[in-house]
């Protein structure tokens, strides 16, 4: 029977040491799609993993149709019609498109695979919402877009009726978004219910028929999409006020700081990822690189920092050529560099606040001297560092892998914006980190290029590109596809991150 | 009988027990589970099966005792694996030392026993009457041989054309989607390790019960674990290939013997008639090869182009993100 109403009824989840869940009280009814809003941490994944049964709840019970059910597994969930489509796609890279949704089915052809009926069905939903997908295509040959179709396929083929997308925009261009929401629409229209997770405002603004806000795992709100706006929805989140415009004095026209002239670079697969790209990023500026995941962008900054084989092309620092250079040396040449993965590049996950803080200067006095360090001194220090920069952290002895993203991200901030840096590569500076850190960073942001470092911003988040950026490069495909103005239009930059050239 | 018909008619029975124990690992690994302890389990395989036929006069027994013995081994590794998530290549290398202790241990006195019945011995009429393929193939060969035969298409038709089959393959290339889809990753992994310890097994059983018929100590199994190992990555996961590659394994061994019988090879003089002490290097080459396998299969870049189980190697752990 299709899903009429869903409800969750008090649900709590406790991991240990957190309340990830606390009473939670929420329904969705067919036709309609439900916001599920919320920042990182906030517990909007927990609460959906324990609706499609791959977390159990401490407390509280799920109702399907009003019936009171029991989910021991994903495939229980399934078969009440309850599907998710994960923000990390569960498709199995090697196989067809048919073969990854008939995986885990009952075959027409008892213990022999039935492929042919499972294309043919794949054919049919296809067509009747707009999936279009080639159900011989191997997945790992599959667009983003194509491969998030399959996995909504996937569900609709088992008959769900509620979709549960985690997150599912993340990945897509903004033109592909748009195609994606016709899709939802659609599902809509057939009497489905879809809960749609995001921490982007104007998409579950744009989407959504009523929104649900979570905070710190309760429930802070809900209310109907048209009731409301963006503005209040980040109270909502994040518990006060939250500037995300902001003033900036206009850009000093100055000497080039950071010159990349026809750089190339491999990808761990050894592709080539970043093909002769050039670049001038000037003292005092911001200059911000837009593209969709994957487009080269991590590869440009590693090369840059000297954390990848410069394959082609020079990287000059104020006029002195730093090609092939050690990231020791980068950083003696004054470059500062916030990397993408902060768990793994960012900070030794295992060491103390302070360590972490001095991971760059503790070879320098006053923090050592000859091979020993002077705690007192270091301790001063990071006490500043701390403070300036609001890292909140129960003491500087802390394990950093207990803070939360967006301090750790203040942290990484702090220890590198405080050498005063002449150039600063900042690759996905607030991603994963909470509306109110991201605000600080921003602002920290705008504040280092006004002082005269010349910032190369790495971000897939537009409106984060947007807002900081003095000039924006849309790289595609390792190329720098063309340079324009922050007042660009979303959609034209959407085009050129799908390939589009501009002509200049 | 020519040269090479008996060249390739040994190396299709010795080739026999290298296949059980191929398509053993093969299994496994395509279920993504590395397991480096079957020259382990083909010798429990064999003392257990040598033993019990010894002991009950019944080879049949003897077979199935070998195969409980490399299931028993596997399932330790199983458990250290898949539930306690150890490392899979230590647990692997510590699994062959304690297979081959204790078959050392349990075969103490063993090679000197007397009667142990082997098994039976068939010819394919007609089909033993075709010039070369019937002595290499069907002549004389022991029951296990013909069951080899059946083996390779059914394992193919098993891996490629069934659901059981997809599923296998889905849990050896992304765990993670299957489970989200309600397939017991850690069932099935533990089932074809299982499965991999039981054709270890029965391959050890096959060489003492039929195909060199004695107990001869850790010399029995003669490093065949190892070089089913590197069969699999030569074979690219594939039963048929692997097949293939037993059955020329398995020559390649008899052809080291053979080679040095001859005065002359081609036209020209045959340096390992005239020479007994070039015969190390022929007899070394299966295993020069097995190392060049094993080499070129660990490095991670070469092992994704020649099509290894994505997830091979890596544990699961239900609810972890890109665990690729």
């Amino acid at each position: 029977m299709p899903i009429q109403t869903v409800e969750l009824r008090n649900i709590s989840k406790r991991f240990p040491g957190v309340l990830a869940n606390d009473r939670v009280n929420l329904d969705v009814r067919a036709g309609e799609i439900l916001a599920l809003l919320g920042e990182n941490g906030a517990g909007k994944s927990t609460l959906m993993k324990i609706l499609y049964g791959m977390y159990h709840p401490t407390e509280g019970e799920i109702a399907v149709n009003g019936q009171v059910v029991q989910f021991k597994s994903p495939a229980d969930a399934l078969a009440q019609g309850i599907g998710m489509i994960h923000q990390h796609f569960q498709l199995v890279p090697g196989f067809t498109v048919a073969e990854n949704v008939a995986l885990g089915l009952k075959s027409s052809r008892g213990p022999l695979t039935d492929l042919n009926v499972v294309s043919q069905r794949v054919r049919e939903l296809g067509a009747q919402y707009g999936l279009h997908v080639d159900p011989n295509a191997l997945v790992w040959q599959l667009a983003v877009g194509q491969q998030q179709r399959v996995e909504i396929l996937k569900a609709l083929y088992r008959d769900a009726s509620l979709l549960i997308l985690d997150e599912p925009t993340a990945v897509l261009t903004p033109q592909e978004v748009q195609e994606f929401f016709g899709i939802l629409r659609r599902l809509r229209a057939a009497g489905n219910a879809l809960i749609f997770i995001s921490h982007k405002l104007y998409e579950v603004k744009a989407i959504s028929d009523r929104v649900v806000v979570l905070r710190d795992g309760r429930v802070v709100g809900g209310v109907a999409t048209q009731a409301t706006n963006q503005k209040e929805l980040a109270r909502m989140m994040v518990g006060r006020e939250v500037i995300t415009q902001w003033e900036k004095p206009a850009a000093q026209a100055r000497e080039t700081a950071l010159q990349i002239d026809k750089l190339q670079a491999l990808n761990d697969k050894q592709l080539p990822a970043v093909k002769e790209v050039s670049l001038q990023v000037r003292a005092g500026e911001i200059l911000g690189i837009a593209g969709v995941s994957g487009n080269g962008q991590r590869e440009l900054a590693e090369a840059v920092v000297g954390m990848r084989l410069i394959r082609g092309g020079s990287v000059r620092v104020n006029g002195k050529d730093v090609t092939h250079h050690s990231p020791a040396q980068m950083i003696q040449a004054g470059v500062a560099f916030i990397p993408e993965e902060r768990m793994v590049m960012g900070i030794v996950r295992e060491f103390s606040v302070a360590e972490n803080a001095i991971l760059i200067t503790h070879t320098e006095p006053p923090l050592s001297r000859r091979a020993l360090f002077d705690f007192r001194a270091v301790n001063t220090h990071v006490a500043r560092l701390v403070r300036e920069y609001d890292v909140r952290t129960p003491s500087l002895e802390t394990p950093v892998k207990n803070l939360s993203g967006g301090n750790i991200q203040k942290l990484i901030l702090a220890r590198e914006l405080s050498r005063s840096p002449r150039v600063l590569i900042a690759a996905q500076p607030t991603r994963g980190v909470d509306i109110g850190a991201t605000e600080y960073i921003h602002k920290r942001l705008i504040e280092q290029r006004s002082a005269g470092t010349a910032v190369l911003l790495i971000s897939e988040d537009l409106e984060e590109v947007r807002a900081l950026s003095d000039r924006i490069a849309v790289m595609y495909e390792g190329e720098i596809v063309g340079i324009v103005p922050p007042t660009t239009s979303v959609e034209e930059l959407g085009l050129m991150m799908a390939g589009a050239k501009k002509d200049s | 009988m020519n040269f090479w018909a008996n060249i390739f008619s040994a190396g299709v029975s010795n080739g026999t027990a290298l296949l059980f124990a191929t398509m053993g690992e093969l299994l496994a690994e395509r279920a993504g589970v590395l397991n480096l302890g079957v020259e382990g389990m083909m010798l429990m395989g064999a003392v257990a099966a040598y033993g019990t036929a010894a002991a009950t006069g019944d080879a049949w027994l003897g077979l199935l005792a070998g195969m409980l013995a490399g299931g028993f081994l596997s399932l330790l590794h199983a458990v250290v694996v898949i539930s306690l998530r150890a490392d899979q290549v230590v647990s692997g290398l510590a699994l062959t030392f304690l297979g081959a202790g204790l078959a050392l241990v349990l075969g103490e006195g063993l090679a000197s026993a007397r009667g142990v019945p082997t098994l039976p011995i068939y010819s394919i009429p007609l089909l033993d009457q075709m010039p070369f393929f019937g002595p290499v193939f069907f002549d004389n060969k022991s029951v296990l041989v013909f069951v080899g035969y059946l083996l390779i298409p059914i394992l193919w038709f098993y891996i490629y054309r069934t659901r059981a089959g997809l599923h296998l393959r889905a849990v050896g290339e992304y765990p993670a989607a299957a489970d989200s889809l309600g397939i017991d990753v850690y069932a099935l992994r533990y089932f074809y390790v299982l499965a991999g310890g039981v054709l270890a097994g029965l391959a050890g059983g096959a060489i003492t019960l039929s195909i060199t018929p004695g107990w001869f100590s850790e010399f029995t199994t003669s490093g065949y674990g190892w070089i089913a190992i590197a069969l699999v990555i030569f074979a690219q996961w594939d039963p048929v290939r692997a097949a293939v590659g037993a059955y020329l394994f398995g020559s390649l061994r008899r052809f080291t013997l053979d080679a040095q019988g001859i005065q002359n090879v081609f036209g020209i003089a045959n340096p390992f008639f005239y020479d007994r002490n070039l015969q190390f290097f022929l007899e070394m080459l299966p295993y020069a090869l097995t190392i060049l396998a094993l080499l070129i299969g660990s490095r991670a870049a070469i092992r994704k182009r020649l099509g290894a189980p994505a997830a091979l190697g890596l544990p699961f752990v239900r609810g972890e993100r890109g665990t690729l």
